[in-house]
Order: C-alpha cells, then structure tokens, then sequence
C-alpha cells in the first residue's frame, strides 16, 4: 500500500521522510517537482502522477505537500484520506498544520507516522488511540519532561486498539461534564449577474465537544429530521437506529469531533441572507474602470449578518484600483490581483458601498469577463436551513450532564457572477 | 506427530541459524568498529555545518555528529540516551545518514524506558536491511518479546521484527506469525496478518506456508483481524478465491463493524469474488427498466420473490447479503469506503438499485480537492453509461471560478455527458458563462463542451454552430482557435449549408496565428474548394509566401490545400502548385518532404505513374467520415471503478482485473459452513484467565468428571428455564451474529427490520455458531461444559437424526429458504419450527441448531471425540506444525471444576420506588451460560409491588454498543405480588465494565445495570503446580 511519505513545502524542499517498506530514494520526488513547476497553483498538481516505477499520490494542504509513493495498485481515495487523516492529526496534535510546526516536533511527528501506519496498511488513525500512545505536548508537560526526563509516550499499555469502541479510551473523568454541539450550515451558492439564484444548497455539519465521565450513551434528536436528505456518519453512529427512528444514538468519543455532515433536502428553497448589487465596467476607449459593489440583507430571519467579506480576483491587467468603502476595510495585493473587503456586521439602515476606479496596464485590451465576487458572512444563532435539535438524552451513566446546542450559519463557496 | 517432529526440527534450524548469524555478527561488530574509526579519523578534517548533499559532505558532518551522538547513547543516563536517539530520529525525518550509529543504537534495544525503546525500533526498521548482520543482534530480544504475557508487548514484538528486512531471519519470522496466528490477542493475531504481508515481500518461497496462515487468520471472527487477513489475502494469493467460500458470509456480517481501513479492502476483495460467483443481475435487454421495476420491488425480499416469478433469473441470497451490508457503509464518513461500496454497487448492483449510490457519490463532492478529482473522474466515467443517474444533481457540476484546472474540466466533462434534450439549453447557458472565463484553457475545454452537445443533440447543432462562429471574433487567441477547429468538426458532419462560414473564417484566418487553427481553415478550404471557388486560390497564394515561416503542421495543410486546388482548378492554380511543391521538397522537417513527393507524384503527370494519378481525383477528395466527438472517459470502464488503474487509464502493476460473470453459477454450497473449524479449538483465550487455560482439542479429558456434575447443576436451577432458554435459542443464535454489529442491535424488536435481517441471520446462524465456538475458548470460565455437551449429544445421539434430515431435505433448494425467511415472525414456536426446517437446507445449520435443542434434552454427556475435529479444513501439515506449538502441550490437563462456593446474595437491580413498583434483583448463579459460551448467566428475580399487573416486561435498548444480552422472553403480564425468576446470558467481554441495559413493561421503561464483579467472570479449574508453572 503506501510505501513512503514526503513532506515537501511550496519551495519544493523535502523536509521530511517516512518509509514504511523498503526506502524509496528522494528523487522520486522530481517527477513531482517537475509537475508543480508546470502548473500555475500548487492547487492545479494533479493529485495523482503516473512514474515508471512509482504512483505518487499528493494532497496540497495548509500550504504543504503530503506526498505518498505507491507501488501497486490501491484505491487512491484511500491514500488521499489517508494523507487529510495525517494533516488532521498535525492539526489535532500541535493546533495548526505548518512547516515550522512540523519541523519543531519532528521526532513526534515521525513517531505518530509510525503507529498511523504498519506496512503501508493504516493502523491506528482514530485521535484518541493515537493520543493514548503518543501525548499531545503541552506547556506544563514539556516543563515537566525536561525537569524530571519523563517523556510525551505513554507509558500505560493502551487499550483503546483493542475495545470494540475504538474511538473510546477508557476510564475518562471529568469533574464538570459537559456536552456540546455546534450545529454548522453553510450555504453553497452561485449568483449570477442579476442577482438570481443559479444553484444553492445547504451543507451542515454537527460538531460536537463532549467531556463525559465514564461510558456515556448519547442520544440526539431533531425537531425536524426530515429536512435531512443526505448524512454522514462518525462510526460512533448507529446507523439501524437512525434509519428506523432518525435519532442520533452513539457513544461519544472523548473531546472534539464531527458527528455527522449533512446536506439539506434540495426541494427545500434555499433563503439566501445577501444581496449583492455591482456594476464593473471598463471603458472602451481608455484604459480605466469603474467597479462599484453593495451588499445588503436580504433574508436572515432577523438576525444580523456578520463577519462579511467581499474577495475579488481582479484581472492580471490591472495595473491599479482606488476605491473608498463606506464602511469597513479593503486590502489590495498588487502581485495576485486580489481584492479583499472586510465589512463586518451588516447595518440594514446603511448599506456598505465600495466604489472607484480601476486602471488598467497601458494598452491592454479590455477584460471581456468580469471577475466574480465570492461572499464570506456568518449569522450566529441561526441554522439557515430550519434544523433544530430537540433534545439530548444521556444513558449509562449517573451524573447530569451540561449540555448546549450552538447554531451558525456561514458561506460556503458562495459566487456572485458579474 | 509427523508435522511436530518436522516442526521442531525447523525450530532448531532456525534457533542454530540464527546462534552463527550471531556469533558472525559480533565479530563483525569488533571490525567494524576498527573500520569506523580509522574512517573517522580520515573525515574529521573536515568541518562543514550542514549536510550538503554532496556525498562526502554528508558524511563528514554525520561522523562528526555522530561522534557526539554515539557517546550520548554509550552514555549510562537515560536522558542522555534519550536524547541523542531523538536527535538521530530527527536525522532520519530529514533523510539523512544515521546509519553508521547501528552498533551504538542497537545496544539500547532492550532499554526499560519505553520511548527509547520505541526510538530504537524506529532506527532498526530503518537501517536494518542495510546493516544485516548488526541487526541480528536485536533479534533475540524480539524472541523473548514475542513470549511476553502482554498482548501490546508481543504484538510490538512482532512488528518490528516483521518489519526488520534482512532474509536470514525469515524462519524466525514464520514461526513468529505462525504462533502469533493462534494467540489469544485478537490485536497480535491483526499484527501478525501484517507480518504476512512483510513477509512476503521479503521471501516469495514461504507463500504456501503463509497462504496456510492466512487461511486460518480467514476464520477470525474479530473484526480486528478481518481487514488486515484480507488485505494479506490481496498480496499474497488474490487468486485462491477458494479460500474466501466458506468465509464469504462471515465477512458479509462483519463488515460493518471491521475499521473503515479495512473496509475498503475488504468491499474490492468481495468485489472480485462476488463477479466470480454470481451470475449477472443485468437484464439482457438494457431497455427493461428502470421505472416499472422499481415501483414493484419495494422490499428486497419481495423482489427476489417477484423476480422468480417474472424471470428465470433470481439473485443468490448472498449476493443481496453482500449487497444489503454495504448499503450502510454510503453514510460512511470516509471518503475511501463510500467509494468502494459506489463501486461494488456498480459492479454487482441490478442496474435498477445502482442509482441509491448517487446522492453519497454527489456528498462527496463538498470534500478536499483531490478527493474531489478522483470521485469526479468516477462519475465521468459512469455518466457516460447511465446518464440518468447524475441528472438530477446537475448543477452540483456547476465550475466555480475558484475550481482547479482538472476539477474544472472534469466537470465539464460530466455536464457534457449528461447534456439531453431537455437540459440542454440550461446547459449550455451556463457554458456561454464559462466560455467567457479568465482561466483560457477552461474556455478552450468549454468549447469543446459544445462542440460534443452540438453533435450529440442535433436540435442545437445549429444554435452550437452560430454561438461559435461569434466567438470566432473573440479578443482571446486560445478561444478562436478552438472554436475553428471545433467548427471544423461541425462542418464536417454537415458540410452543405455552410459556404457562408467558411468564407467567414478565411477572412478571419490573417488574424489567427495558432497553428491548429489556421490548419484547420487551411483544410476546411480544401475541402469544400469548389463551394468557394473564389477564395480557395486567394489563400493558396497568401500562403505560398508565407510558407516557410509556417509550423509543419500548417505546412502539411497547405501542400493538401494545393494538391486539391490543383486537381478541381488547376487552371488558376498549377504555377502555385508547383511553386509550394518546390519549397516542400526541400523542407528541413522530411515528413514535409515526403508528403510533398507523394502529392507530387500523385498529382502531376507524367510517365510512370499513370496508374496512381488517374484515381487522384478521387484519393485527395474522398468523402471523409466525420469524426465522432467523444469522451476522454468512453473505454474507462474497462478498469474498476475507484482504482489507480482508472485513475490513470493504464493498468497498474497489481492491478487485478474484474472477471465478467460467469454464464452459471459455480456451486452456491461452497459457502454453506459445514466444519467447525478446529481452529477455535486453537485460539487460545483472551482475558484475565487467558494465560492460565489455553484450550486445545482435549475435550475428552476435559468434561470427563467435573463438566459432568456442573451439568447437573445447572439442569437443577436452568431447569425452570430451559422451556424459555430453547424457544429463544434460534433468536439467540441470530444475535449472535448480530449482536456484534452494533447497528442492529435492537434489530429484535424493531419489526420492520426483522424481516430483513432475519434471512441474513438465518444465513450467519452458522457462522454464529461457531463464533460461538470461538467465543468459547477466548472466554473464562463457566461456558466451557456446555459446549461439547452439545456436541456430544449431536455426535451421539442425534447424530443420525441430523444426518437424516440433512439428506432428506438436501434437494431443498435455496430458493425456498430465500422465501421462507419472508414469513419469519416473531411468534417462538413458529419461528423455531421454522428456523429448523430451513437449515436444513444447509446441513451446518440444521447440525448446530439440533445441538441446541439436544443440549437441553440430555441427561448425559460423553464427550466428542477429537478426532471428528481433525478431520477439517485445514492441511495436516498445518494441523502437525500447531501442535509443536509450545502452548499445546501444557492445554491437556486443564480441568475444568465446579464452583465452590455459589453466594446466595442477590443485588439490587431495580428498587420498587424507581420502577414504579417494579422490582428486579439478580444474582450469579455461578454456572455455565446456556446460551452462548462467552455469556455469563445472570439470574434475575423479578417483583411485581403494584396492585395491577404488569404487563410485557421485556430487555429493551442496551449499552455499550456491542453489549450482548440473551434476554429472558417477554413476560406477557406478572400479577400483583407475584414474582417471577429469569435467566439472561450477558457477554462482559471479559471486562467489568457494567452492562447497561433497559427493563421494559408496556407503559415504562428503567434503565438497569449490572457491573460484575470480577471472580464471576472467572472459571473455575483444577490444574497442577508443574502444568501451573508451564503457563506461566
């Protein structure tokens, strides 16, 4: 299966290595390099490249490369989720994914690579195993191994592999325990010039964080299961219960993680919160532009819109913009064309405008398209779609639980077309 | 004893290769060490900071690193040692050179701290196949590992020394993985499936022996080891399909539950087999359909029934097995194992049911980027086949802006194929956005995009042709040269109405510098000269004076361009001719040259080559076939969906191709299980008690004297539930195999899914009989009696009868017991007159349930003879080479007692005031569970303090997941005052984690709990000191 892994970063160095088999030799690599050099966006590698020897098989993430050698057939979904399970677990590990921090906790790193796989073939993946053999560091635990020469591996013998639950460690203790979950909506539009909905839908995700003692069975039901068309699960999830009764019936793992993705019924219309009214026009004669933008709410259920943000990709041909907006911020990158207009919260009563001018590059032609606008906003104790979470029961164990249900709705890839 | 002695012999082979290894190993330690030091002398000279990656840089720096470093690790502090291994772990990370460290590294390998230990693993898993020889001096700490009493110890054991690639230990690794195979450790059983595989690509030689091992892991019934044994399976003999019959079942039932990893892995190995074994599900004619079939077949078991009646064709109960256990596994949330489900659905799927996939397929899509890429190259490919499916998610393939390039093009790739007459214009509305795009190799795509509708859907050839004859003036170069040729093809197809475009581009051609382009007007010209026979020799002319600054593709065009011209108007064109012809002929690029020779000899006359020339005519101007505009993805379902192969549209080594069905179906009884496997008579026993008692084949001595009063004993108290006990047994034996699978836990109660998952159980009743088999040995205690005594009874008394009916009802066919399990109810005496007569079409079956039945008639037990066992599946050699195992030999005098001491305190399991007057307590009775070998039998008395009765107390939902209970049948209603005793089989899984279940009545429901107390979990055994010391 997967034979080794490279970390490489956008400059193309190779700044890590694991071999699971035999050790393939770095220059594998060059095929992959050669593959990024040709490409504009290191997001446009593509994910799988053919060599005379070896498949690579490569995810670009968090500005990192992770990139798996195979040498025989594999289904190559399954090394792609492989490699988000790996980032995942830096992301888990060390609170983000990034070369520093991957280069500051090398040994871990490399450590935590050889339990997640045996032979190529994934054997512990699930967090809290992982966390159970190798611990998370911490500021006082790194205090306290350089003091006393104790060590982040555990020393207990785990037995999280080998429970029927395996997300599961066992004997977990809090004092306060607590369950909470965030329900998430994002909306997936695209817009186009007129302001009409070409295509929108709402994808949820149920995150959880759940710090119980003991072996709690959770059970979560909805005021209005039928909204969903389309789940996924965490395998903590019984799936015979939820076909039969549409409840949500697990035994939580310890900590944070994503219950279940959703996606809404697509007969259900979907409200969109935002307008968005724009004209960007360029003369034909001159080499000049106008672009003026404005966002206003259009259906929140009463809620205010926050966190708004206009990004434009701006032609290559343009040379220079100046704009003034009414309210909030914008940030030009002249290098990538890149246009970002931090708004913030929504006041119905003054809309927020952004208007001026764009100069183009002497002598270039007018652009013939017009950039689309992409969208970014957040309303909080709103799910856009109408989910609602009636109630959480806990069995198995005693004591009462806290417990709470956080609602936000955000944009997903919304697109406004011009 | 043949097998043991060749056995042993091996195992002192080995141990004496491995004693010279050593001894070699030491000295060559001594000279190496002299070697390293006259080396280091030579480098240290050199002071570089960083290792270039010039070679001799690099090993200055490391020798000089290494200096420090290997004094750390000869250090006597731990810290120091620590330390320095975590710098060479580092070294390794960054891909450098650590290797000369070996001998000082390999020298902490039996370090008490654990991280150090783990530090030293990681370095020998690397550099051993380099330093062979230095690395056998780690080897014999493994082998003391590989004894230790902790599961995780052994199971590290055995995985580095597996993963230690140096062929002298081969031996060493076999018997390894051979006693690994048979632990009690389900989690060292998984570890040693791995090893196979290690093993495997270390020494090919050793596959008989390893297909042996994997044979036996194929048994497993953990679903720890499942994924990981088939993933061997894949590695080492994907084509011994024999293997997988009689585990078919097994795997179908387990899958749910086996980690998402191995999942996958299983779903493409059952994939493969399914193609073998079944007969195809498709309709001959592809028109029978979609829509009539799936109104009528709402059920699944209905539509086997319908589909007998309707068609010859009726599918095999295990291919719907197969197909049912996956359907959950869409909801997965790795992306990896809805893929794989998609696939077999596809592969194995009556076309009708192939769509449930879609909507999981189209979830996918809101994933990262490379899954994306993958999951649409998938659909690309599908969509070509069955439009329908995709339609209705559509505008999920809407390109945004922020797409990547490949993303971009593959959906629209999906959009065109999906393209029909109905969505056509709403396609192609959308494409007039992308066409427009600033990503100009996207636009180019979208112009081809249209090029294919526009011949696919001759309604909007026309629409397609204009829109493209207006991007001809676009400001892009990319843009207007694709749709030039785009147009080209289009004319092609419908040459005679379009004089007008052609004159329109060869205005335009002076403008168009993209050499595809301009041939591609250059050819069109020539093509259709005599429909603009004014134009045609214009451009002939512009091009012979540019001729020589043309691409050769260009040239080509413009030598055809003038051999057509000559033959339909020479007049105006033969000084032209000849003028290019002569530029051609002395070209740099010779297939210029050539074509020109060609075409002149072809065209001009003259003595020779009369022949030729009189059929120019009709060689240059031929009517051509248009060309087809088709998907890149048209012959990409020759590989299997969700491969590599797929992926990159060539065969990948270790690909292994999908067999079409096969016309009939081999023999469906191969998967029927008819031996109990003596493999469960190996397994030794998990837990607490495991070392103290690993089973063998001993029966005989086993249940001689003591198993015999402990049957007494529990006929006097099980007495006054045996009636309920054997009613319930058939559903006992369902859950069995269920229970493990969390998600149908319940599935007793819920009656809309009795009905379905009553065939499947009735399907794995076998397997869950012998998992109960299984059970038996891994667990402690209490259980052991029972079983044989059913056994016993079925070999002795009942022996014949079983066999009677067996042959008797041997012509039923399947068909019958597929039907049958429509009518299963939950009615006792029903379902169980039912369940009998079923199984007897599989002789397995009918054999355990009898046994069941029997257990609770007879009187008196004799034990089963051993040698019924041995007569099994597995080879004798395999049967020998266990024996010689080291724990076998102490297994034979285990005896097993009866307890001495049963409490008569009872506990509280429900007060009267939380139950509303329903009050329960329990007690351990101390005895074998009836019902399932790993049960502990826990018997409950329950009260009725009301003054009304109470009525249908039942077990309802359970805790943890897993949990699996024999519940005590329904009481239909308990009187005030009255109370009543019931017996439930509860399986701890050896641990005292409590059981949580819930006790209902009609109105209420109280959620209970028992945590037993360890002893009860324990078996109670008469063994002696000196067997004593020998387990431990």
């Amino acid at each position: 299966m997967i034979n080794s892994l490279f970390l490489i970063n956008p400059s193309g160095e190779m700044f890590l290595e694991k071999h699971w088999k035999s050790v393939v030799s770095r220059s594998v690599c060059d095929y992959f390099l050669e593959a990024k050099e040709k490409a504009l966006e290191p997001e446009d590698v593509p994910p799988v490249i053919h060599t005379p020897h070896h498949y690579l098989i490569s995810i670009y993430r968090d500005k990192l490369f992770f990139l798996s050698v195979i040498q025989t057939e594999v289904p190559p979904l399954f090394v792609i989720e492989f490699l988000h399970r790996v980032a995942e677990m830096i992301q888990d590990y060390f609170g983000e994914c990034s070369e520093t921090v991957v280069k500051d906790h090398m040994v871990m790193v490399y450590e935590l690579l050889e339990e997640m796989l045996d032979n190529g073939f994934p054997l512990a993946t699930e967090s809290n195993v992982l966390k159970e053999m190798i611990r998370p560091p911490t500021i006082l635990r790194s205090v306290v191994n350089t003091l006393t020469g104790t060590s982040n591996v555990g020393d207990t013998l785990l037995t999280g592999q080998l429970s029927t639950i395996p997300w599961r460690r066992a004997g977990v203790r809090y004092t306060n325990n607590e369950a909470y979950f965030d329900v998430v909506e994002e909306i997936d539009a695209i817009l186009d010039q007129s302001g009409t909905t070409v295509f929108a839908e709402i994808q949820g995700v149920v995150e959880a964080c759940v710090k119980l003692s003991g072996m709690p069975d959770l059970t979560l039901s909805f005021m209005n299961p039928r909204l969903l068309d389309d789940v996924s699960f965490h395998p903590c999830v019984r799936y015979k219960l939820w076909e039969s009764e549409r409840v949500l019936s697990f035994i939580p793992p310890d900590g944070n993680f994503t219950l279940m993705t959703y996606h809404v019924n697509a007969q259900n219309l979907v409200a969109i919160p935002v307008y968005v009214k724009q004209s960007i026009s360029f003369f034909e004669c001159g080499s000049d532009g106008r672009l003026d933008v404005t966002v206003g709410p259009k259906q929140t259920m009463g809620k205010t819109v926050e966190g708004v943000m206009v990004t434009v990709h701006l032609p290559k041909t343009i040379l220079s913009i100046n704009l003034t907006a009414t309210q909030g911020s914008y940030t030009y990158d002249n290098g990538t064309k890149l246009l970002v207009w931090d708004i913030g919260k929504l006041n119905p009563q003054k809309l927020p405008n952004l208007r001026g001018s764009l100069s183009l590059q002497a002598g270039a032609p007018k652009p013939e398209e017009n950039p689309s606008l992409n969208i970014d906003l957040k309303i909080q104790q709103l799910a856009i779609s109408g989910l609602k979470v009636n109630r959480l029961d806990m069995f198995g164990e005693k004591y009462k639980p806290f417990k709470g249900v956080k609602y936000i709705t955000k944009a997903g890839k919304f697109q406004v077309r011009t | 004893m043949n097998g043991h002695r060749g056995f042993s012999v091996l195992r002192s082979e080995a141990a004496g290769a491995v004693r010279t290894a050593l001894v070699s190993a030491e000295n060559l330690q001594l000279t190496l060490k002299t070697e390293l030091s006259q080396e280091e002398q030579h480098l240290t000279p050199h002071t570089h900071t960083n290792g270039g990656p010039d070679e001799t840089h690099t090993k200055g720096y490391c020798t000089e690193v290494n200096e420090d470093l290997k004094e750390m690790l000869e250090s006597n502090k731990e810290s120091l040692k620590l330390e320095a291994m975590k710098r060479v772990v580092g070294l390794i990370a960054k891909g450098k050179n650590a290797s000369e460290l070996f001998p000082a590294v390999v020298k902490n390998v039996a370090s008490k701290n654990i991280e150090l230990k783990k530090l030293v693993y990681v370095y020998l898993v690397r550099y051993a196949e380099e330093q062979q020889d230095l690395a056998l001096l780690s080897i014999s700490t493994f082998q003391r590992a590989l004894k230790d009493p902790n599961q995780l110890i052994r199971a590290s054991a055995l995985r580095v020394l597996s993963s230690i690639r140096v062929p002298i230990i081969v031996p060493i690794m076999m018997l390894a993985i051979k006693e690994a195979a048979s632990d009690m450790s389900p989690y060292v059983r998984k570890t040693s499936a791995h090893a196979i595989q290690k093993l495997y690509s270390l020494d090919q030689d050793q596959k008989e022996l390893l297909i042996e091992v994997i044979e036996k892991l194929l048994k497993d019934k953990s679903t720890l080891v499942a994924g990981s044994v088939v993933m061997a399976f894949e590695e080492v003999c994907p084509d011994r399909i024999d293997l997988i019959h009689k585990n078919y079942r097994k795997l179908c039932n387990l899958l749910v539950d086996v980690e998402e990893w191995g999942q996958v892995v299983i779903i493409s190995m059952l994939t493969r087999y399914a193609r073998t074994q079944f007969t195809s599900p498709w309709k001959e004619d592809g028109v029978f359909d979609e829509h009539n079939e799936r109104a009528f077949y709402e059920s699944d078991e209905e539509k086997t029934r319908d589909e007998t009646e309707a068609k010859p064709y009726m599918m095999d109960p295990d291919h719907r097995l197969l197909l049912r256990n996956t359907k959950p596994l869409l909801q997965s949330r790795n992306t990896a194992v809805v893929m794989s489900v998609a696939q077999l659905y596809w592969h194995l799927a009556p076309k009708n049911e192939v769509s449930i996939v879609t909507k999981s397929l189209v979830r996918l899509l809101r994933s990262h980027r490379e899954v994306q890429y993958i999951v649409l190259q998938n659909i690309a490919t599908m969509s070509i086949q069955r439009k329908g499916m995709f339609e209705p998610y559509m505008k999920s393939f809407y390109v945004r802006s922020t797409d990547a390039t490949h993303i971009k093009s593959l959906k629209l790739e999906i959009l065109t194929s999906l393209a029909n007459e109905a969505n056509i214009s709403t396609i192609l509305r959308e494409f007039q956005t992308y066409v427009k795009s600033q990503d100009k190799q996207f636009a180019a795509g979208t112009i081809q995009a249209i090029g294919r509708c526009a011949t696919n859907i001759s309604e909007v050839t026309d629409t397609c042709l204009n829109g493209l004859v207006l991007l001809l003036s676009n400001r892009d170069e990319t843009v207007v040269a694709e749709s030039v040729v785009v147009i080209r093809k289009l004319l092609q197809i419908q040459p005679t109405q379009h004089s007008d475009i052609i004159k329109h581009m060869a205005k335009l051609f002076d403008n168009i510098t993209v050499p595809m382009a301009r041939a591609s007007i250059l050819w069109l010209m020539g093509e259709y000269c005599e429909r603009v026979p004014k134009i045609a020799p214009d451009v002939l002319r512009k091009m012979a004076k540019s001729f020589t600054s043309e691409e050769d593709i260009v040239k080509l065009q413009i030598v055809n361009l003038a051999a057509k011209l000559y033959l339909t108007n020479s007049k105006q064109t033969k000084l032209l001719t000849q003028y290019i012809l002569n530029l051609g002929k002395y070209d740099q690029n010779y297939d210029i040259r050539d074509r020109t020779r060609f075409i002149r000899q072809l065209i001009v006359p003259n003595d020779k080559n009369g022949a030729l020339s009189k059929y120019a005519h009709r060689i240059l101007l031929a009517p051509k076939p248009a060309p087809v505009l088709e998907s890149a993805y048209k012959d990409r379902d020759r590989y299997q969906l969700g491969t590599l192969s797929h992926t990159i549209n060539t065969k990948a080594s270790g690909y292994l191709e999908l067999s079409d069905w096969p016309a009939v179906a081999p023999d469906q009884s191969v998967r029927n299980v008819e031996v109990i496997e003596p493999v469960k008579e190996w397994a030794p026993s998990l837990g607490k008690t495991g070392k103290s008692k690993p089973a063998k084949s001993s029966d005989d001595k086993f249940y001689s004297d003591s198993g015999e009063e402990e049957e007494e004993e529990e006929k006097g108290s099980g007495s006054s539930s045996s009636e309920d006990g054997s009613s319930s047994s058939s559903s006992s034996e369902e859950s069995g195999s269920d229970a493990e699978s969390h998600v149908q836990k319940n599935s007793s109660q819920s009656s809309e899914e009795s009905d379905k998952s009553s065939s499947q159980s009735e399907k794995s009743s076998s397997e869950s009989d012998s998992e109960k088999k299984e059970r038996k040995t891994k667990t402690p205690l209490q259980k052991k009696t029972v079983k044989p005594t059913a056994k016993d009874g079925d070999s002795d008394e009942n022996g014949n009868v079983a066999k009677e009916a067996n042959s008797s009802s041997a012509g039923e066919s399947s068909s019958d017991s597929e039907s049958d399990s429509d009518t299963h109810t939950d009615s006792d005496s029903g379902t169980e007159h039912k369940k009998k007569t079923k199984s007897k079409a599989k002789p397995k079956v009918e054999v355990k349930s009898k046994k069941e039945v029997s257990l609770l008639d007879l009187g008196d037990f004799t034990p089963a003879p051993v040698t019924q066992h041995k007569s099994s599946v597995l080879s004798p050699s395999l049967l020998g080479d266990l024996e010689g195992l080291s724990l076998s030999n102490v297994s034979s005098t285990i005896q097993l007692s009866g307890p001495a001491f049963v409490p008569e305190k009872s506990h509280d399991l429900l007060h009267r005031m939380t139950g509303k007057g329903l009050s329960a307590q329990y007690q351990f009775p101390r005895q074998p569970c009836l019902y399932q070998p790993t049960m502990v039998s826990v018997q409950i008395s329950l009260t009725n303090t009301t003054d009304h009765p109470l009525e249908q107390i039942h077990i309802g939902d359970r805790s943890p997941t897993g949990l699996n209970i024999h519940c005590f049948n329904t009481i239909e209603c308990l009187e005030p005052e009255a109370s009543v005793t019931v017996f439930i089989g509860i399986d701890f899984n050896d641990s005292t984690q409590a059981a949580n279940f819930q006790l209902c009545t009609k109105e209420d429901h109280f959620s209970v709990s028992i945590q037993p107390a360890i002893g009860e979990l324990l078996l109670p055994i008469t063994m002696t000191e000196l067997d004593f010391r020998k387990v431990r």
